[in-house]
């Protein structure tokens, strides 16, 4: 028993492999929240307080790399739909905190503050349940994989790819953008949710607290990546990137490609849902904008840096780029278009595979 | 026998005004301007007896160059020389002006008093000022007379009213006239007239008679005719209201649908041909779109003289600056990607970035102001509460053009039959020695250059920003995926679909659930057509 789990895991990753992402795993889940917690405030270990939910927010958006990677770089299907995902997710975690807030608003209502602003007398039926955490978290992946699951069911049976496919999350995307922005549909319309206080008891502006979403942010996002790797190393993951290469040899060698897309591409956007639940309660506030079409579309760049097909890489392009980003929005506004812009020319003309693609292809000519 | 014996009674009316009408012209022309002259300087007199004398003779001589002046008496902007001569001023100003002619008085006497006025002369000069505009030689004139009367009639309108509707020869201004008078009869209270005017409000349907109308349906009427006729009548407004709105729904279905054309045509051309997405497409609209700005403010400073005609120079240039983009990026980036679409799809993405950022820092964030030429202003009214604005039937007409241009070309060059060899077997169009990379970039700039012709469309009814492409990339993507590729037709009936689909179900499900509804079907559709409407018959590659 012991030795097939010995031999899983070193088809997962060699023992070097394994050794610096555990290292990897140590750093941020063990060093940061020490220097952070522990380290007397003026001591030059010590990690900042801001540090800790923008970190946070990294390790999310690490988590939602991972899904689209998984989608995009296994299964060679290109969403640009997962901020859909993202945002369903969220805005299932803000439902919770908006009910966990009853009571407390401007307006001491037991009803959220906007609703009492639209004159509404009682929740509306898809709000029941939601002062529940578990509850909560189960929409928060079974909404986003329903959703997905259905409209996968179609576009993949009627054999939609490449670029119709993209163009239609898209414009899925599109569409539910603009029903979350209407104030009718009940979720707080273009304000969205915000003004959350605490989560499980715990209030959300203390520093544990941030401490703790943070650790649980990466501890999620370790056991996504191992999710991840567990399937595309498996049988399962094999026959994906057949289907990725050769979808119609693959079909002639027995395999039902549709299943296996519906499967991946469910499991990926329940990934991406889980991540937006994570980084709601770290930022605070969950609105349409996140459903914005360049939104999603960043998410692929974040893999296309990284590496498509590279599961560390996508983790890996999704913190270069936002951390270019966090600090090119604040010294260069005007920046960062731009440079974002020409990442998306210049990867996708000289670095098709993306950071990790040249980081292997350097490794192979070192040792030959 | 009632209707003739009215006719009569009209006719009889007619001759009695026309008499008057000659007699007066005859007179004023005989003492050359002399009595009317004369007549006005009553209007300034303290006394109210005079003024009433003078108010009624003013409507005995019916002449209608006095409508100026009794206009500025109930405004109180009549004013009263020294030695007598009356003046007015107008709205908003403080030169005297000779209160027959309109001229402005030099020099301008010192010393002129205001005409006082109470209600009591207001209450009387305003019938006689309808009846001078209804009788006033401008049509116009006679028309916003009749809409007035419509709005604040009183009993003694009414007659004014049948009289001036006896004269008018002009439909419209006969149909104005007849609407006003049936809403005086409506809300009179004698039966007769009430009848008439239900008569009047049946055979022409208008829908601002509808309060007075649902009034008179009401149980409360006690003559069952009355009732009976005013439900008729709503009847009759209420299916005259649907096809209005109808009609109203299919037009700007159709605007909607000539705007997807221009913008997504390009894209299908480049989208069969090359099998790429463009992203930047959209951008390519804006780039048409602040072309046309730029045009415009140039001609601001260099020719005012012609800013009519800044459109008729904006065409050519938004679609040259536009071809220029596609074949600048065909040549530097797009070419090294083909064959690998999701690669171009983040690559175009990417450019479409530096173009919104460009444009955000050349222009500013916030829109820009494009403004319609004199001649694409307004609008043709088509029925009452149908307005067609000129800008949007310009907009439709312009994209018939470039459909038909671009028709021509693809069917009708040599240009076009090697497209369509490239577009159906690219290796076997290479092998009979077209230059397939030439066409490609040629493709491209054309493709661009349609949607640069299609941000001029959109410049003249929408607002122009950086993020003007982004709006309507998602829609045109639909009719691509819609319309199948590399047939012009799959594009048209895509884009008529699309928009007559969304402007006819907003009035019902509002525009978001529209277009939610929309997208739903499109799913659907490509469930039993994936290749589109129209698929190429040919080989390409599934």
């Amino acid at each position: 028993m012991l030795a097939r789990v010995r031999q899983r895991l070193l088809e997962m990753h060699t023992t070097r492999a394994w050794a610096a992402l555990l290292s990897a795993a140590a750093l941020v889940l063990v060093v940061l929240p020490l220097s952070n917690g522990v380290m007397a405030p003026n001591s030059a270990l010590h990690a900042p307080d801001y540090l800790v939910p923008l970190l946070g927010k990294f390790l999310c958006f690490g988590i939602s790399a991972l899904s689209v990677d998984i989608i995009w770089g296994f299964a060679g299907i290109l969403s640009l739909g997962h901020g859909l995902f993202f945002a369903l997710g969220g805005y299932a975690m803000g439902m919770y905190l908006m009910r966990s807030i009853a009571g407390e608003g401007v307006y001491r209502s037991v009803l959220p503050d906007f609703m009492v602003f639209l004159d509404w007398k009682s929740l509306p039926w898809y709000w029941r349940g939601f002062d529940s955490f578990p509850f909560a978290m189960m929409m928060a992946l079974l909404g986003p994989g329903l959703l997905a699951f259905v409209f996968g069911y179609f576009a993949f049976r009627s054999k939609i790819k490449g670029v119709y496919f993209s163009i239609v999350t898209q414009a899925l995307t599109y569409a539910a953008m603009l029903l979350f922005f209407q104030n009718s549909a009940g979720f707080g319309g273009n304000n969205g949710l915000t003004d959350f206080k605490h989560i499980l008891g715990f209030p959300l502006h203390a520093a544990t607290t941030r401490l703790g979403l943070y650790v649980v942010s990466g501890v999620t996002l370790l056991l996504a990546y191992l999710a991840c790797r567990y399937i595309t190393t498996s049988k399962f993951g094999r026959v994906l990137t057949a289907i990725r290469d050769a979808e119609l040899k693959a079909r002639f060698c027995g395999y039902e490609s549709t299943n296996y897309k519906l499967f991946v591409w469910t499991f990926s956007a329940v990934l991406c849902a889980l991540a937006g639940a994570l980084y709601v309660p770290q930022v605070g506030i969950i609105n349409p904008s996140e459903m914005q079409p360049s939104n999603s579309i960043e998410m692929a760049i974040w893999v296309a840096v990284g590496g498509r097909g590279s599961l560390a890489g996508a983790v890996l392009g999704a913190w270069l780029i936002n951390g270019g980003k966090s600090w090119l929005t604040a010294a260069f506004p005007s920046a960062w278009l731009y440079v974002l812009g020409a990442l998306f020319i210049l990867v996708t003309l000289f670095l098709p595979k993306g950071i990790a693609g040249a980081w292997s292809q350097l490794m192979r000519k070192r040792r030959p | 026998m009632k209707r003739t014996s009215r006719r009569h009674a009209h006719h009889l009316w007619a001759v009695l005004i026309f008499v008057t009408i000659v007699a007066a012209s005859v007179a004023s022309e005989a003492k050359a301007g002399g009595p009317l002259e004369e007549v006005l300087r009553g209007l300034a007199s303290p006394d109210g007896e005079v003024v009433e004398r003078s108010l009624n003779e003013l409507a005995t001589l019916g002449d209608a160059s006095v409508v100026a002046a009794l206009e500025a008496l109930c405004d109180d902007r009549l004013r009263a020389g020294p030695d007598g001569t009356i003046y007015y001023t107008a709205p908003r100003e403080r030169t005297l002006r000779n209160a027959l002619s309109g001229a402005v008085a030099n020099p301008q006497p010192t010393g002129a008093r205001e005409v006082e006025v109470n209600n009591q002369v207001r209450r009387q000069a305003l019938p006689v000022l309808a009846q001078l505009k209804l009788r006033s030689p401008s049509e116009s004139v006679r028309l916003a007379a009749a809409k007035e009367l419509e709005e604040r009639g009183s009993a003694e309108t009414a007659s004014l009213l049948r009289g001036a509707l006896n004269v008018e020869r002009i439909a419209k201004v006969r149909n104005a006239m007849a609407v006003a008078l049936a809403r005086l009869d409506l809300e009179s209270t004698d039966p007769d007239r009430q009848l008439a005017g239900l008569v009047v409000a049946r055979t022409l349907g208008t829908p601002s008679l509808q309060s007075d109308l649902k009034r008179l349906a009401a149980p409360t009427t006690t003559d069952e005719r009355i009732r009976k006729g005013a439900r008729q009548a709503l009847d009759v407004i209420d299916s005259r209201q649907q096809w209005v709105d109808l009609i109203g729904a299919l037009f700007h279905g159709l605007s909607l649908a000539s705007i997807l054309l221009l913008a997504a045509l390009g894209l299908a051309v480049t989208f069969g041909l090359l099998g790429v997405i463009n992203m930047a497409h959209g951008e390519m609209l804006m780039l048409g779109a602040y072309t046309t700005y730029a045009v415009q403010i140039a001609f601001e400073r260099w020719f005012p003289g012609s800013i009519r005609f800044y459109l008729l120079a904006a065409v050519p240039l938004a679609f040259l600056t536009a071809l220029f983009a596609g074949v600048v990026l065909e040549k530097t980036i797009i070419r090294f990607l083909y064959g690998r679409p999701l690669e171009t799809l983040l690559a175009t993405w990417g450019i479409s970035l530096g173009l919104i950022q460009t444009v955000r820092l050349v222009f500013g964030a916030q829109n820009v102001a494009v403004a319609n030429p004199d001649w694409l202003g307004g609008g043709a009214e088509i029925a009452e509460g149908l307005v067609l604005p000129y800008n949007r039937i310009a907009v439709i007409l312009f994209a018939v053009v470039v459909t038909v241009a671009v028709w021509a070309l693809l069917q009708r060059t040599r240009l076009g039959l090697q497209v369509r060899a490239v577009t159906q077997n690219r290796s076997m169009a290479s092998c009979l020695g077209i230059a397939t990379s030439r066409i490609d970039m040629w493709m491209f700039g054309l493709g661009s250059g349609i949607a640069g012709l299609g941000g001029v469309a959109l410049s003249q009814i929408g607002n122009v920003g950086p993020e003007l492409g982004q709006t309507y990339i998602i829609d045109s993507f639909m009719v691509v995926v819609l319309g199948g590729v590399g047939r012009l037709a799959g594009t048209i009936v895509a884009s008529l679909g699309l928009g007559l689909l969304n402007k006819t179900l907003e009035p019902f499900a509002g525009a978001v659930l529209g277009k939610i509804v929309v997208l739903a079907f499109i799913i659907l559709f490509i469930q039993r057509r994936p290749q589109g409407i129209f698929t190429l018959k040919g080989r390409i590659e599934v």
